[in-house]
């Protein structure tokens, strides 16, 4: 069989999940400070999927792709303590203010660059919720997807996967090279390896490197570089990037404000939660 | 005049209630914009779709039949929305925010490099002035959408590109009968007009339909729970509240996630949207992406252990107590006094 040669797509995100009262303002706004920087969730998914690839067919090859800013290099170095063989942190100033269109034009540059016949997405990531570069890429690169994906397996060179439909499961097949997102009823994750801990724990990019005088490190061991890309380095027009590439704009932004509206107040005993029911059936809520 | 084109989703030659839905509102909008609203359906023996889409106002419906587009694949269906675009031209394309709609609208929209907003919880037309390239822009679509968790609200517009494209999930939109007399214009096209073999590289293996057995939409009495709950064993109480009150049980994302109940009982912005006369929420919260599927329900009553939980601001009835111990107290006053 053809060797798999995978790109996990994979961002970095703020926990939306866990918002707490911390992170609220007096004012009732999100303090979006107070959020930590997370992996995305369903793309933790899809990278399992691809170290089920690697597990199963060992000479398969991963490459973790992230766009964002510098800190996002953490998403690469979570990849190489699972198992990936590399990371790019594809990371420019010209690529912010990107809506999902403009970032998967960029994504689609830097997956052409690295020619891989398998590309595994999160289906959506948790601050915009759209599900959309998924599929805005595989248009980009002009090949097939599958989205919802729950399993993906490999065999005679077709890639099958079972995916969810709104009411149902479907199992298709598909040659290479192809797209696939996953859903958040694929398996989880599995957690760091602490050997690979060990050896990726220095794992920096040149930006990071600049900051930090233990230098030498990297010059011994080359395989703890990360790879940084800019727009040059993908020959992507700056037209098609950040806020000019973005057919969507945003208009307004309003801060969700929890207002409040009276509400009656019962306490946890029988006799007036038996007054509240009584009240209930009378005036036909339930009953 | 550009008109306002539907994407149809079909299954079994039935045309899917979000699609029903999008055509109301779509033709609300076409009122607005003094356009026509125009409609698309792809498929398999699509015979009885005229008469299940013109009483919503449909002017005129696309009809691209085709034995091998009997179940959704993304390549061809791709190629042929596109291509029905590129001719007629609309300026405001929807679809329904389904497993469907979700993977054909970014996949059209790259194609065409128009701008997608997904999961819009209001449509409206309105205007917009860019400041910064001094250039009015009149009776535009806001796309009207939570993000980030939920904790804001965005207004999206598509000032340049065209058709504005927007996915709407079921049960956000009222569906309604604009006119039961109506008769639109059918277009029949043709699929090989669009496609070429290479549009079918991908297999369907296997397909298994599940009824709908879970019918959290339609239901007057939703008993709903979230991560306050604590467990899996925990949602028996909200059952058997449930089922005394001959409602069904909701869950929120959390709870979801956790795995204490399935998605088909997800109520909010990437769930179902409600509209029951009783919401019972049950150690929930109250993030807006929850609340955004439920507040428009008739009457809240919230059970939470923490009195200043989020989701007490919207409630009508706030019970301070641990669901395990309410619930059954509600349940022995209800069984007490219906007898």
């Amino acid at each position: 069989m053809k060797k798999l040669k995978i790109v996990v797509l994979a961002k970095q995100v703020p926990d939306t999940r866990n918002v707490g009262k911390d992170a609220m303002k007096a004012d009732g706004t999100v303090n979006r400070g107070a959020l930590p920087a997370i992996f995305n969730p369903e793309d933790m998914n899809a990278l399992e999927q691809a170290l089920q690839l690697k597990d199963k067919y060992p000479d398969t090859e991963i490459t973790i792709l992230t766009m964002g800013p510098g800190r996002a290099a953490d998403i690469i170095r979570e990849g190489l303590y699972r198992g990936v063989d590399n990371g790019i942190l594809l990371t420019d100033r010209k690529f912010a203010g990107s809506d999902t269109l403009a970032t998967s034009y960029a994504l689609s540059l830097a997956i052409k660059k690295i020619e891989p016949n398998l590309i595994i997405a999160g289906r959506q990531a948790i601050d915009g919720d759209t599900a959309q570069v998924g599929p805005q890429v595989a248009e980009k690169l002009n090949i097939p997807q599958i989205t919802y994906a729950e399993s993906i397996s490999y065999q005679n060179n077709n890639i099958i996967v079972k995916r969810r439909l709104d009411n149902g499961i479907e199992t298709v097949q598909s040659p290479l090279p192809v797209l696939i997102t996953v859903g958040s009823s694929a398996t989880i994750c599995r957690a760091r390896n602490a050997k690979l801990l060990m050896k990726f724990k220095h794992a920096c990019t040149q930006s990071e490197l600049q900051e930090k005088s233990n230098d030498y490190i990297i010059q011994q061991r080359p395989y703890l570089k990360i790879s940084e890309w800019g727009v040059d380095d993908v020959d992507a027009d700056d037209k098609l990037l950040g806020l000019s590439g973005s057919p969507t704009k945003v208009k307004k932004i309003e801060n969700v404000v929890f207002t409040a509206k009276e509400s009656k107040i019962i306490n946890d005993n029988e006799a007036e939660i038996n007054e509240l029911i009584i009240e209930l059936i009378e005036n036909h809520t339930i009953g | 005049m550009n008109n306002i084109s539907v994407f149809c989703e079909i299954e079994n030659g039935i045309v899917a209630d979000v699609s029903l839905e999008l055509l109301t509102k779509a033709y609300h909008l076409s009122e607005k914009l003094n356009c026509k609203l125009e409609a698309i359906a792809i498929g398999n023996k699509l015979n009885s779709i005229p008469k299940q889409v013109f009483p919503y106002g449909v002017h005129k419906l696309f009809l691209v039949e085709d034995r091998r587009l009997e179940f959704y694949q993304t390549l061809p269906f791709t190629h042929i929305v596109a291509g029905i675009f590129k001719e007629s031209k609309p300026q405001i394309a929807l679809m329904g925010a389904s497993n469907v709609g979700r993977d054909l609208g970014p996949r059209v929209s790259s194609k065409l490099n128009s701008g997608l907003t997904a999961d819009c919880t209001e449509l409206e037309i309105g205007d917009f002035y860019d400041k910064k390239n001094d250039k009015q822009y009149n009776n535009l679509l806001y796309q009207i959408r939570p993000a980030f968790g939920g904790n804001i609200i965005a207004t999206i517009i598509n000032p340049e590109h065209r058709p504005q494209m927007a996915t709407v999930r079921e049960g956000v939109m009222k569906k309604e009968i604009i006119n039961k007399n109506n008769i639109g214009e059918v277009v029949n096209l043709d699929s090989n007009k669009y496609l070429n073999n290479t549009d079918f590289v991908i297999e369907i293996l296997e397909r298994h339909v599940e009824e709908r057995s879970i019918n959290i939409k339609n239901s007057q009495v939703i008993v709903s729970g979230g991560y306050g709950v604590g467990s899996k064993e925990n949602f028996k109480y909200l059952y058997e509240l449930a089922s005394v009150l001959g409602g069904e049980v909701g869950a929120s994302r959390a709870a979801v996630d956790a795995g204490f109940a399935d998605h088909a009982r997800q109520v909010g912005q990437t769930g179902v949207t409600v509209r029951p006369k009783l919401y019972i929420a049950c150690g929930i919260s109250g993030q807006i992406q929850h609340t955004a599927g439920m507040d428009q329900s008739a009457m809240i009553i919230s059970i939470n252990i923490d009195k200043d939980a989020p989701i007490n601001e919207i409630a009508d009835i706030v019970i301070t107590g641990d669901v395990s111990s309410v619930v059954p107290k509600i349940i022995a006053a209800y069984k007490k006094n219906t007898k």
